[in-house]
């Protein structure tokens, strides 16, 4: 179980490093919403893999998950959500000032006006 | 409490307080500003007056408080006899230079800015010279060089005042970071940054093998700030600051600020060879160079800059001979120079305001245009020049005096004397310059204004301090003396040597270097013009400025050869060094480590719904990646991802974070949705294949190395630190949800710095889509036009319905969520999502007009009611953000317990609903501006 896990994290790994290093704003905002992914399951993962017994105070559990990962795991995924939005924003803003959807806002493509109509 | 026990932080923090106010007060009329600051300086100098009692009766008052121990910072403050007489020259002559500058400032200049920052920059000062603790005495130390950076730049439009200050800033910070080593090489040392205990151990420091490095530090700070040899160049292209300014950092406090800090180290660090050696020398050079180019400065302000120079040369050569008597006489001569060299830049400040010019070659003849300034300027000048019966002539005949018992030694030393006579020729040359230049010596030669008398008011400041040259100058032992004494008390941290201020000893031989000063002086002075003429065609051209620039220039162009090795101007490769970058320390670790890379720890068994859900999650990422110049089905494939993340959370045991995962993932499909409405449809294809090449090579070596490190952590066991949250969320926190309990109550303050985040992040949404309207698409990609029909009646009718029970729920997830799975983060997420709906199905004209409720009050109120419950921990003293819970008894509902950090949770919902909907909102109404799609197609 736990390598299909690793695995999993790798690829949204591979998947958001490769997007995140594209030259237009939108891959780029989407390859960071994989690493964040990656980065939220990882960090949970750091409290290993129970199943069953969530962190909630009961007389009759037989254990626990590690309830510490999880808390900064949840803040985590809510600051990641503030931080894709102010970044899909700032694309849109690039857009408005540029003209273009270049993440260096310089290249004024011809083939910027084939793709709005 | 007594508020005599904490007056002395008031001292320094009030006009920081005050600086917001006289700004303040400047938006309803220009002088206003000026009379809050002079109110405000008032009340500082009211508030430490009563302390002096005590330090004129000997005690040293110590005002702490504990602020982080554990790397021995304090706050701090400390005043004795020294610390007192540098916090009333900042303040009395603080107060003269904002009565000076209420009428120096013309009607174009911000005056609310101006006393804004004088007072920033007082209370800075302040706070170096009442500090105890060394830590905070340095923070203080680099407000100074930051305020008086804004105060020399005060002309923004000038390039000459942006240049200046950025000079005194890169010279005096550079120094301040070399004394900050200095600072904290000496607590290592003495093992306390507390002043008391760091001048009771001269002898410690000065035994210890790092005294030369801790002296040198510590020096580099107070030359780079006192402007002294070589570092002298930055003081008179600080000249181009408004002359009150000039009056003040000048005369009593920024460049005073190294002498402070040479007076106030003198028990701990002097007495040794390598300080006389390193101070005198510096003083003694910085004396002469000083002396003498301030004769060949045609411009008055010029002049006063290297004067200056010159005497803080002068009083850094006296705490250079190291004995308690040349301490005495820096001490006096500090004083006399504030006085006398106030009132000069005063004056000159008054002439260039009614002659328009400040050249001495044009200026000629004053006297009869403005006789009262000229008699200002005539006494305070020979105060400069060291004539009999003024202040400046006691303290420089202690001077000479020092200089002649310094020569007794040895060796070379008798040079000393020669020397500082030689300096003290060229001090009377220029101070007759000033007076016989300006306001005898013909006609003026077309001046720009008419000159006449300034303003009565503008006068008074110089009109005391000039009194003050010449009572202490004629009655030295009924007015200086006794805080003379204190502050050499104060400096030499005992009793201070036999003195006297007699003006008269007697024909001594410092009395004979005082008459061959004068008259080699005058005669220096007649011969000017060919000196003048043999400085132009030789020694005119030496500039330091032309070294500093060179060297400035040369370290930008290196930095930027540098960071251009990394950074075209283009984020793909920025972003491929921050891969590659944390790829090799990543395998670097690995490749050191002894370890085998995976551990021997039991793993789970894999069931085949778990690998059908993974291979699922693998499929869609890598089709994202794939697919990406397809927009929305590159989007929506993430969307999977997202989900099948939430499913991972729910299968190990962390209820919370599926359902915060769900309800983001929804509100980020929504969000993004909105903006690929106004971003191009479609990828454009890359034409560089070999950088895609590179990528992928990168990708894949991350992925791998993602999963290894992953596994390298799973396959081995560890010991939880979370067992203490286990154990205490119920008896102490009050609820059995423990994750929630770690939110809001172990870690509140954690939470409630991400909330200000997403707070931040939600306003910035909103700045940066004010005012802005982008064009939107009349088509989709496969050219069909988009349905003109906005709002579906059945979605319409189905979200309304679904409004009040969604809300239902988030207040019964927000509820349970002390207890149970839920929370205000997930609570406040599903009201977002509840709202959102509205405005998607309704329009948000519509929605607005029912929801009339200005979203970021309701940001503002839930930082407010988070903070809130925490202080409100603080005001019964317990540590910020304290909970506390209790159990109530209703009726039907039966017993169930309330904690006080369910408030806190409150503040947490409301600006998690708050951040989301503005951000949501603000995009959907882009397209208010954007052409109306019916409209068009019609």
């Amino acid at each position: 179980m736990e390598w299909l896990i690793a695995i999993c994290i790798g690829a949204m790994t591979a998947s958001g490093v490769y997007l995140t290093l594209r030259a237009r704003t939108f891959p780029v905002v989407l390859g960071l919403t994989l690493l964040a992914y990656a980065v939220n399951v990882f960090l949970f993962a750091m409290g290993r893999f129970v199943v069953g017994q969530p962190a909630i105070i009961d007389d009759n559990a037989l254990g626990y998950a590690d309830p510490l990962p999880q808390a900064l795991v949840l803040t985590a995924i809510v600051i990641a959500f503030g931080m894709t939005a102010f970044l899909i924003v700032l694309a849109l803003k690039a857009r408005g000032e540029m003209g273009n959807d270049h993440v260096d806002g310089l290249h004024r493509d011809d083939d910027e006006e084939k793709n709005t109509r | 409490m007594n508020w005599l026990d904490i007056n002395l932080p008031l001292v320094v923090l009030i006009p920081f307080a005050g600086a917001a106010l006289a700004a303040w007060a400047a938006r309803f009329h220009r002088v206003a500003a000026a009379w809050t600051a002079g109110g405000v300086a008032l009340l500082s100098l009211a508030l430490l007056l009563p302390s002096a009692i005590d330090t004129f009766a000997g005690e040293t008052l110590i005002q702490s408080w504990a602020w982080m121990p554990s790397i021995g910072l304090w706050f701090a403050f400390r005043l004795d006899g020294l610390a007192l007489l540098f916090a009333l020259l900042i303040l009395v002559i603080g107060l003269l230079v904002i009565l000076y500058a209420r009428y120096y400032l013309s009607a174009k200049d911000s005056m609310g800015r101006f006393f804004a920052y004088l007072l920033m920059f007082m209370g800075s000062m302040l706070g170096i010279v009442l500090s105890e603790n060394l830590l905070q005495l340095i923070v203080f130390w680099e407000l100074t060089s930051l305020t008086s950076f804004l105060l020399i730049s005060y002309w923004q439009h000038r390039k000459d005042a942006r240049e200046g200050a950025r000079m005194a800033l890169a010279i005096t910070g550079a120094g301040g970071l070399a004394m900050l080593g200095g600072v904290l090489l000496l607590g290592h040392v003495v093992g306390s940054y507390q002043l008391t205990d760091v001048l009771a151990s001269g002898e410690l420091i000065q035994q210890h093998p790092l005294y030369t490095v801790i002296l040198v530090l510590i020096l580099l700070g107070v030359f780079t700030k006192s402007a002294q040899f070589p570092f002298h160049f930055w003081l008179p292209h600080a000249m181009a600051a408004p002359t009150p300014v000039s009056a003040y950092l000048h005369s009593a406090t920024m460049v005073k600020a190294g002498i402070f800090m040479l007076a106030r180290l003198f028990p701990a660090l002097s007495g040794t060879i390598e300080w006389n050696l390193l101070v005198g020398g510096a003083g003694l050079a910085t004396l002469l160079i000083g002396a003498y180019t301030a004769l060949f400065k045609h411009d008055l302000k010029g002049l006063l800059a290297y004067s200056t120079i010159s005497h803080l040369g002068l009083i850094t050569l006296l705490f250079g001979f190291g004995t308690p008597l040349a301490a005495v006489a820096a001490i006096f001569h500090i004083i006399n120079h504030a006085t006398f060299k106030a009132s000069l830049f005063m004056v000159a400040g008054i002439i260039d305001h009614e002659t328009g010019t400040r050249d001495m070659r044009k200026l000629n003849g004053l006297l009869k245009y403005m006789p009262h300034t000229a008699l200002l300027a005539m006494i305070a000048s020979a105060a400069m020049a060291g004539v009999p019966l003024l202040n400046g002539f006691l303290s420089k005949e202690m001077f000479f005096e020092q200089a002649v018992s310094a020569s007794d030694a040895q060796g070379w030393t008798w040079l000393v004397p020669v020397l500082v006579t030689i300096a003290a020729i060229f001090s009377v040359a220029y101070s007759l310059r000033f007076i016989h230049d300006v306001f005898f010596n013909g006609e003026p030669i077309d001046l720009p204004k008419t000159p006449h008398e300034p303003p009565r008011f503008m006068k008074i400041p110089v009109d005391l301090l000039v009194l003050i040259c010449l009572a202490v100058g004629m009655l030295p032992m009924f007015t200086v003396a006794p805080i003379l004494a204190v502050a050499v008390a104060g400096t030499l941290q005992t009793t201070p040597p036999e003195y006297s201020l007699a003006l008269w000893h007697g024909f001594t031989l410092p009395l004979w270097m005082s008459i061959i000063a004068l008259v080699l002086g005058v005669a220096l002075y007649t011969v000017r013009q060919r000196l003048f003429d043999w400085h132009e065609r030789t020694l005119h051209h030496w500039d330091a400025r032309v070294i500093f620039n060179a060297l400035l220039n040369g370290l930008i162009k290196t930095a930027h050869k540098v960071s251009r090795r990394f950074d075209q101007g283009s984020l793909q490769n920025a972003s491929a060094w921050i891969v590659v970058a944390a790829l090799v320390a990543g395998g670097w670790g690995f490749w050191l480590s002894q370890q085998p890379l995976l551990g021997d720890r039991v793993l789970l068994d894999i069931d085949p719904v778990s690998l059908l859900m993974g291979v699922l999650l693998i499929v869609a990422s890598v089709l994202t990646a794939l697919w990406h110049r397809q927009r929305l089905v590159s989007l929506i494939i993430l969307g999977v991802v997202g989900l099948i993340v939430s499913l991972i959370f729910v299968k190990f045991s962390a209820p919370d974070l599926a359902l915060t995962q769900l309800s983001v993932e929804v509100v980020t499909i929504v969000l993004m949705l909105l903006a690929l409405y106004y971003l191009p449809q479609t990828t454009p294809k890359e034409s560089a294949s070999p950088r895609q090449w590179r990528d992928l090579a990168l990708a894949l070596v991350s992925g791998i190395a993602v999963t290894l490190l992953t596994m390298s952590v799973l396959s081995r066991d560890f010991v939880p630190i979370s067992d203490f949250f286990l154990a205490k969320a119920l008896p102490e926190g009050g609820g059995t949800n423990v994750v929630n309990v770690i939110l809001v109550d172990f870690r509140g303050i954690d939470t409630l710095g991400e909330i200000v985040v997403l707070a931040l992040a939600g306003l910035g949404v909103y700045a940066m889509l004010k005012g802005m309207s982008l064009p939107a698409p009349s088509h989709d990609i496969n050219g069909l036009a988009w349905h003109t029909d906005k709002h579906s009646p059945i979605m319409q009718t189905l979200t309304r319905l679904l409004l009040p029970l969604t809300l239902l729920i988030a207040v019964y997830i927000f509820l349970r969520g002390h207890n149970l799975p839920g929370g205000g983060f997930i609570a406040g997420l599903i009201a977002a999502i509840a709202l959102i709906v509205q405005y998607l199905a309704n329009g948000i004209v519509w929605t607005r007009e029912r929801l009339p409720v200005d979203m970021h009050k309701v940001v503002g109120v839930g930082l407010l009611i988070a903070t809130g419950t925490g202080l409100v921990a603080m005001g019964i003293n317990f540590p910020f953000l304290t909970s506390t819970f209790t159990h109530l008894h209703w009726p039907i509902v039966g017993e169930f317990e309330v904690a006080s950090a369910i408030a806190f949770d409150l503040g947490v919902f409301l600006v998690v609903v708050g951040s989301t909907v503005i951000a949501l909102v603000r995009l959907g109404e882009l397209s208010h501006s954007a052409p109306n799609i019916t409209a068009e197609k019609q």
